[in-house]
């Protein structure tokens, strides 16, 4: 059985390149997809904590389907938003969408 | 404790899901916006009778299997809630601004009310988690519901900002769940209470990561970044609801977390998380205010003041001291008094906005000759912000200093004298304010007075501002009872 730890250091490298991803793409598409990947790591350490407890504990896989259900509702909901920025200035970046700054 | 009996636990959050759909079809039918949003206020006030019956009986225990906690400390929170809701729905009858969709607005409202009250219920991580994202969610939708693309943008903003901090607070989550075994608040405190010394780093790092997570919600440095363009971007009447809302929710479901779940001052990591939020509190209260001092624009001066406010409510959460529910209670006080104030101040600013059209301090020159109760009320709400007595921020500023000193921690006392250098830097971009509104000659001398409901409103918030500032024992009494049930 492989052990827990290379669970967590896989999903702690998940999480740091989706934190990277965050921070160094400009598109609002891209940060998404970079959110979607620390939330994949968030739901392997459930499942991963969850089976290595306790076979009966099924507490960390209900938590990992809550993850994933409320992350399609915030994409959905994020490109949404996107899609209507995009018509009025033909652009998804972030960087871009700056009228409002100090 | 199942079944329609536990129902009865989450009737409030219930009744207000139920409403913000019967709004939603009423508004299919009808496209009178004064119907919709009367139905609106009728169902905060059945809510709001629902959650009195509560404290009349006063049920308590645990319901949904544990999931949901009915105690004082989550029936303050609802009245909390209830009132800023009723707050906002009460300021909308003034205009909706920038909104376009009146339905959705509203039923927008009740959702995120109602999840918020979940949340100061929530007694496990699972619930936490649903709660706070369906709060978020609201929220996120309501900050771009203006018809512009300045609120599409802060809208985006709010979202990505909130996406990522959900992301690391689940993070914490996993850690706690992975070191306990368990997502129930109780079992985290019992395994906390153990005092597993080797698992020490890991769940500094938990609660860190949760901190970092819930810093979004509260608002406090260094996880402020949206606050700013989200304030100026969003319709003010979202603006209003987010931070007295928001603020309230995030600071709610800190509390829950760090003293129900993670044992409050009687565990081995108590001082370390407390001086984590220290440190949180010190820079945003330096941060929020120097900020402040240069801004033009009265919404972005409010979003960095509201930063600053957020360490003052910080220093509750650092004051920690074995036993002792001095800090909790403070920052219940300070949310109550903070609530009053900051609604008067941006209900000032939709009137103001309103009547000349823009939101300039320079333009608030003169308001006292132009709308003398509009001036006094938003010069009350700065004093109150400022923390000059009579007004309620002035005894929720001392009173959440005192928990502070009371702990006896050196660096606790170096805490409260930040703070307090910090109260006078912002005396002076508030007081400049007040002073622009009372001294300076108008450009032009028009006046204008609000119409009844706001008026009304308004004289309610500072009397509020100024009984709490008078006679705060029923309230400091409130606060306290409710923190007694945390731990």
């Amino acid at each position: 059985m492989i052990p827990l730890e290379y669970y967590l250091v896989l999903s702690g490298i998940l999480f740091a390149l989706g934190f990277y991803g965050v921070l160094a793409r400009r598109s609002a598409i891209l940060i998404l997809i970079a959110v979607e990947l620390m939330l994949a790591a968030v739901s392997l350490n459930f499942v991963a904590f969850a089976s290595y407890m306790d076979a009966e504990l099924f507490t960390g896989v209900i938590f990992a389907i809550f993850v994933i259900t409320i992350a399609a509702a915030e994409v959905g909901l994020a490109l949404g938003i996107v899609l209507r920025i995009f018509r009025e200035r033909r652009s998804a970046n972030v960087d871009e969408a700056s009228s409002l700054k100090w | 404790m199942n079944g329609w009996e536990s129902l009865h636990f989450i009737g409030p959050a219930l009744t207000l899901l139920i409403g913000a759909i019967v709004v939603l079809l009423v508004d299919l039918i009808t496209d009178r916006r004064a119907a919709t949003a009367g139905l609106t206020l009728l169902v905060l006030a059945l809510t709001a009778t629902y959650a009195t019956v509560h404290v009349v009986l006063g049920t308590s225990g645990e319901a949904l299997y544990g999931a949901v906690v009915i105690d004082r400390f989550g029936l303050y929170f609802a009245f909390l809630l209830i009132a800023i809701t009723a707050a906002v729905v009460l300021t909308s009858f003034e205009g909706l601004d920038r909104i376009s969709q009146a339905g959705e607005f509203y039923a927008l409202l009740l959702t995120s009310c109602a999840s918020m009250i979940v949340l100061a219920q929530a007694n496990e991580l699972i619930t936490i988690f649903v709660a706070l994202e369906t709060t978020s969610i609201a929220q996120f939708v309501l900050a771009g519901l203006g018809r512009d693309d300045r609120s599409a943008e802060a809208g985006l903003k709010y979202l990505l900002t909130g996406a990522i901090s959900a992301a690391v607070l689940l993070y914490g989550f996993a850690f706690l769940f992975g070191l306990a075994g368990t997502t129930s608040l109780a079992g985290i405190a019992h395994y906390v209470g153990t005092g597993p010394e080797g698992a020490r780093l890991a769940l500094t790092m938990a609660f860190v990561l949760i901190a970092a997570g819930l810093g979004f919600k509260m608002a406090i440095v260094p996880f402020h970044a949206w606050v700013p363009d989200v304030y100026q971007g969003a319709p003010t009447l979202v603006t209003t609801f987010l931070s007295a809302a928001s603020k309230a929710a995030g600071f709610a479901i800190a509390l829950r977390i760090f003293y129900t779940g993670l044992g409050g001052g009687d565990t081995f990591i108590s001082q370390d998380w407390a001086m984590m939020f220290a440190v949180c509190a010190a820079l945003s209260m330096t941060f929020g205010n120097l900020a402040a001092i240069t801004q033009t624009d009265v919404k972005r001066l409010l979003g960095y003041s509201s930063i600053a406010q957020a360490g003052n409510i910080a220093v509750g959460l650092a004051a920690v001291a074995s036993g002792s529910t001095l800090g909790p209670s403070a920052v219940l006080f300070f949310l109550g008094a903070y609530t009053a104030t900051n609604l008067g101040a941006f209900i000032c600013v939709i009137v103001v906005s309103k009547r000349i059209g823009s939101d300039d301090i320079r333009d608030y020159a003169g308001l006292l000759r132009r709308s003398p109760g509009v001036a006094l009320v938003l010069a009350l709400c700065l004093l109150s912000l400022t923390g000059i007595p009579p007004t309620a921020g002035f005894l929720a500023k001392v009173y959440i200093f005192n928990a502070a000193i009371q702990t006896g921690h050196a660096w606790l006392v170096g805490l409260v004298i930040v703070a307090v250098l910090n109260t006078a830097i912002s005396a002076y971009y508030y007081l400049r304010w007040a002073r622009t509104m009372v001294l300076d000659e108008p450009a032009d001398a028009t006046a204008f007075h609000p119409t009844l409901a706001l008026g009304s409103l308004l004289a309610a918030m500072a009397l509020a501002v100024l009984f709490f500032g008078l006679n705060p024992t029923w309230l400091i009494e409130a606060a306290r009872r409710a923190a007694e049930t945390l731990i």
